[in-house]
């Protein structure tokens, strides 16, 4: 369902609209050039003084040397996020479900609760984390991780679903439940069949979120070998000092997949956004 | 339109294909989890096989000289025993130096998962922290057996102990009071011999400043950087004696030597280069080998990197007004309680304080080794002056570097020079270091 | 579009009543782990956080004797924290209203039928999808006083606008929201597009009809009808506000007398470099009670929303 814009198309001149356009373009882009261009560039051409410069060819070397560095993490990373990333949001249609259609006392002040959780600052809980995990027996392992980012993942995600399932009339689920579906029926006739770009919105999101993580992985992991590529690309730069192109380059190969996912999920990460997924 | 909200029966079972994939290849890629949950602490963790298990060894050495210089050490360590899987777990990069790094340890140390051994400075930054929280094991029988107690100087001794027992293998030497120059400029300036006390600094810097290059290179945006400034200048005004008094309460922190060395400092950043306050440390040696600079008050780690970048014009000199004092800084490895494979850590540990290993380690590194007894065709100029001077030298700890002080008080060490800094406050400053002090449990 | 809750039908019969409540059961057993998973793994930490800033646990010595609020007497006095809450302020002045300023004129400019809008989308919220830390290198050298843009304006003519960016002592942290902002108004300029489409085009067709002009079309029909999409992108920034470290780490640090120093960082820098446990966990402390300011309001107004 498309606004009409015609009538304000003759306020907003086209022209001032894609002048703006492009010069927001050109300044979010900026940044990208930066990191393409040094990537592309050997160390010894590397200069903060020249880092406008085109390179004087195509070097493909940061990059070879970036990727040898990285791939191991990049391997972790990948049976980190994608299992991670799924569970999660699972999870989340099913809490967001629960606290937007199945409203009983105290679910309320339950979401509140939940929400209050997604602040907890990781880095300042590492300590009890690694305590808890090891009691459980999860410590060092990488299902243990994906487990993590799943608890962490609950309040966001059932936010993000709640909101989406909001915009669901009631009368749906009433006409579900006088049909005779109960709890898991009308989720799993009614609610989950339309909640694709729900998932988008929320996949995207959590897959961010747990692919670019450092420190969570990295402390669980406990050993720098089993760490995700944050790490890795970390790791790129010594204690004294940095050789720019092969950290930019393997910044750029860790940035590749949140940007495939995205393309991927694009459309229907628009749809879930309009649908109200998290418009509260 | 609805149609557009569906989830088809493909993209349904796409997903549910995804996450069953996604979650089999988890749970059969994941390797072995690190270790079982291990028994109590003062226990010692079940041993793998003799000549076999593996060696975990924990450090922030992630760059160029420095992991070429462990893998030396890894390479010799093989040799002897090739059983041993050794994983090198390296971490860059945090907050302060070696941020990521200390988090994890510190993590995996109060969690009760040790490494089997890390790299940790010699001194206090160990001694204060998991030696007196009774986390280590102390080495005075592997100092015996190995002959370490005639080998390595008696001050390093001292400062590797706590309540006389040595706990770490101290495996190089750095030197603090380097003031590294660039010769063109000096050949420029018409002086023949680098500067030697603070005035004939100052004078030189008069006549950089007439030209526009800043004096000293300053990496303004990581106070820190000046903090190490900062100690070699107070040696240079209160004297070797004087500042170990700094340590056990027999100087006190507003003492007029070091309201001196604060003036000094200010006095120093007056002449330091352009824009030095958006300069991080990663970047100050650009400021030196492009020559913005003329000199830098820093660790020798200083050499190698200049030689990496092929910078060629340059000397050194001990920093103005220390000459013959030797202001040290160790890496070391020691022997966490609980660590998983003691047999192979206390391997490892023999051959860091071995001739052999050290002499394999160092010259990569461009550290001297701790042992008195080098191989001397190994190391080049620069570093065969230092390990003269090392033998003959008064020896003191860095305090930036965690060889005098705890990591508490070096914490509040900084904070005090970064607000000097901006303050320029010298009064304020030394209230401050003098109260960090009594924190610290330094007032003897 | 989101339409509010009505009430249960009345007549249904009541076997489905048996039914409802059964399953409205079910909902709470299946609700419980992820309940439970909270408590443990969210609340009894942050329980912890509380408990340690109330102990004496300031050297590496485990010391869990109780000295009540002397850490945070400690703490809160302290320069630097004090530098924190004023970098804080800044900064979530910066962060919040770029993401929200910038994030709602490219969604009315995207809103408005262009040709490539796809493109130009994905150009604005590919940010999002990098890593705190690649972008903090990225704007590091952009910001960079004596090279990246300053290195631009001279080349063109610019140079008065030069600047010191994040090595400023003042306005550094300032200059690090650009960074950030950066990265994030992307995702808050997909949330106000979402929200533009989803205004019925008779409501703006009634409003053109009365005579509005396009100012007060925005002023007193559009963006009020956004609330509830800005509501979400408060908290959302003001999340990250609050919580933000790598790419303060990356790019500045502390820097000088603490110019950049945030929260997370401080409190980083207190566990692991200075070993001072119980003041870091004030820090965490504070972090989390700041936190119920933001949320506390936010879900009220949903709440209000709700009984519309």
């Amino acid at each position: 369902m498309r606004t009409n814009t015609v009538t304000l198309q003759t306020i907003w001149s086209r022209g001032a609209i894609y002048f703006l356009l492009i010069a927001f373009a050109l300044y979010f882009l900026m940044p990208v050039y930066v990191l393409v261009n040094t990537s592309f560039k050997p160390y010894t051409e590397v200069s903060i003084q020249r880092m406008w410069e085109l390179p004087q060819g195509l070097y493909l070397g940061s990059f070879a040397e970036a990727w040898s560095k990285v791939s191991p993490n990049f391997i972790n990373s990948l049976l980190i996020t994608v299992p991670a990333a799924i569970i999660s949001s699972f999870i989340g249609s099913i809490n967001g479900y629960i606290f937007s259609k199945w409203r009983f006392r105290g679910s309320n002040t339950i979401f509140l609760l939940f929400l209050i959780g997604m602040f907890l600052p990781y880095q300042g809980v590492l300590i009890p984390m690694v305590l808890t995990l090891r009691t459980v027996g999860l410590y060092g392992t990488i299902p243990g991780l994906i487990f993590i980012h799943c608890v962490f993942g609950i309040p966001i995600t059932a936010l993000m679903f709640r909101s989406y399932y909001a915009g669901v009339p009631d009368d749906l689920v009433d006409a579900g439940k006088i049909d005779g579906c109960g709890f898991f029926g009308i989720y799993r006739h009614i609610l989950l069949p339309i909640a694709a770009p729900a998932f988008a919105v929320v996949l995207l999101w959590q897959f961010t979120s747990i692919w670019n993580d450092f420190i969570i992985g990295l402390v669980v992991l406990s050993n720098p070998r089993l760490a995700p590529v944050t790490v890795a690309v970390q790791n790129l730069a010594g204690s004294f000092t940095t050789e720019w192109n092969i950290q930019m380059a393997g910044a750029l190969i860790a940035a590749a997949p949140t940007i495939i996912v995205y393309l991927l999920l694009g459309k229907l990460f628009m749809r879930g956004l309009l649908a109200g997924s998290v418009k509260g | 339109m609805s149609n557009n909200r569906k989830f088809t029966r493909r993209q349904t079972l796409k997903l549910i294909g995804f996450g069953a994939a996604g979650a089999a290849l988890a749970a059969c890629a994941a390797p072995p989890s690190a270790a079982p949950a291990a028994p109590a602490e003062s226990k010692p963790a079940k041993q793998p096989a003799a000549g076999g298990g593996k060696l975990e060894i924990f450090s922030w050495w992630t760059s160029g000289g420095e992991v070429e210089a462990l893998e030396a050490l890894y390479k010799l360590y093989r040799e002897k025993y090739p059983n041993v899987e050794i994983i090198n777990a390296a971490l860059a990069g945090g907050a302060g130096q070696g941020g990521n790094m200390k988090a994890v340890l510190e993590t995996r140390m109060i969690g009760g998962d040790p490494p089997d051994s890390f790299q940790v400075h010699l001194g206090q930054e160990l001694i204060g922290s998991h030696v007196k929280a009774g986390r280590m094991e102390e080495l005075s029988e592997l100092y015996a057996s190995e002959g370490w107690n005639d080998v390595f100087p008696k001050g390093l001794i001292e400062l590797a102990s706590y309540e006389g027992k040595p706990y770490s293998v101290p495996v190089n030497i750095h030197r603090s009071n380097v003031m590294w120059y660039n010769v063109k400029h000096l050949a420029d300036a018409g002086m023949e011999k680098p500067p030697a006390t603070w005035d004939e600094w100052f004078a030189y810097a008069e006549k950089l400043k007439a030209k526009g290059i800043g004096a000293l290179a300053v990496a303004g945006a990581d106070p820190n950087f000046s903090a190490h400034v900062f100690e070699n200048i107070l040696v240079a005004t209160l004297g070797p004696d004087k500042y170990l008094g700094l340590f056990n309460g027999q100087t006190k922190w507003d003492d007029a030597g070091v309201k001196e060395a604060m003036g000094l400092l200010l006095k120093t950043h007056e002449y330091a280069q352009d824009g030095y306050q958006s300069v991080a440390w990663g970047d100050i040696n650009e400021v030196m080998t492009s020559g913005k600079a003329s000199t830098m008050i820093m660790g020798d780690w200083t050499h190698g990197l200049f030689l990496s970048a092929g910078f060629k014009d340059y000397h050194w000199a001990p920093a103005p007004n220390t000459n013959g004092v030797f202001v040290a800084l160790s890496d070391s490895f020691g022997l966490p309680k609980g660590a998983k494979n003691r047999e192979n850590v206390i391997n490892w540990l023999k051959l860091c304080g071995s001739r052999e290993g050290q002499d394999a380690f160092n010259p990569i590194k461009g550290s001297i080794p701790a042992r008195t007894d080098p191989d001397l065709s190994k190391y080049d100029d620069y570093l065969k002056e230092t390990i003269e001077a090392f033998k003959t030298n008064t020896i003191v700890g860095s305090i930036q570097h965690g060889a005098a002080a705890p990591q508490g008080f070096v914490n509040d060490y900084d904070t005090v020079v970064s607000t000097l800094l901006a303050s320029k406050d010298v009064e304020a400053a030394a209230r401050q270091l003098v109260d960090a002090a009594n924190a610290a449990g330094l007032s003897g | 579009m989101a339409v509010g809750p009505t009430t249960l039908s009345t007549t249904a019969p009541r076997t489905s009543r048996r039914h409802l409540n059964r399953d409205l059961l079910l909902a709470i057993v299946v609700l419980t782990p992820s309940i439970i998973g909270v408590a443990i793994f969210i609340y009894t930490f942050i329980a912890w956080t509380f408990w340690i800033s109330t102990v004496n646990w300031n050297t590496s010595v485990i010391d869990y004797t109780f000295v009540g609020l002397r850490n945070w007497e400690r703490m809160l006095g302290s320069f630097r924290f004090q530098m924190n809450l004023r970098n804080l302020a800044l900064y979530a002045l910066g962060f919040m209203s770029q993401c929200i300023i910038i994030g709602f004129l490219l969604a009315s400019l995207l809103d408005q039928r262009i040709k490539g809008e796809a493109v130009f989308r994905t150009i604005f919220i590919f940010p999002f999808a990098v890593s705190a830390v690649v972008t903090g290198v990225a704007w590091r050298w952009l910001m960079r006083p004596e090279t990246g843009i300053n290195l631009l304006f001279e080349s063109v003519g610019l140079g008065v606008l030069k600047s010191k960016w994040f090595a400023d002592p003042t306005w550094g942290i300032l200059f690090i929201t650009i960074a950030s902002g950066w990265q994030f108004a992307g995702y808050v300029m997909a949330l106000y597009l979402a929200g533009l489409r989803g205004i019925p085009s008779e409501v703006k067709e009634a409003a053109q009809m009365d005579g509005c002009n396009t100012w007060n079309l925005y002023r007193h029909i559009i963006i009020p009808m956004l609330a509830p999409v800005t509501y979400t992108a408060i908290v959302l920034t003001g999340m990250g506000a609050i919580r933000v470290f790598d790419i303060v780490t990356v790019i500045s640090g502390s820097g000088q007398a603490f110019s950049t120093d945030m929260l997370a960082y401080h409190m980083f820098e207190q566990m692991f470099t200075a070993n001072r446990f119980s003041l870091s966990a004030v820090i965490g402390a504070f972090m989390i009670i700041l936190s119920v300011f933001l949320v506390v309001p936010y879900l009220l107004s949903v709440r209000k929303e709700q009984e519309r």
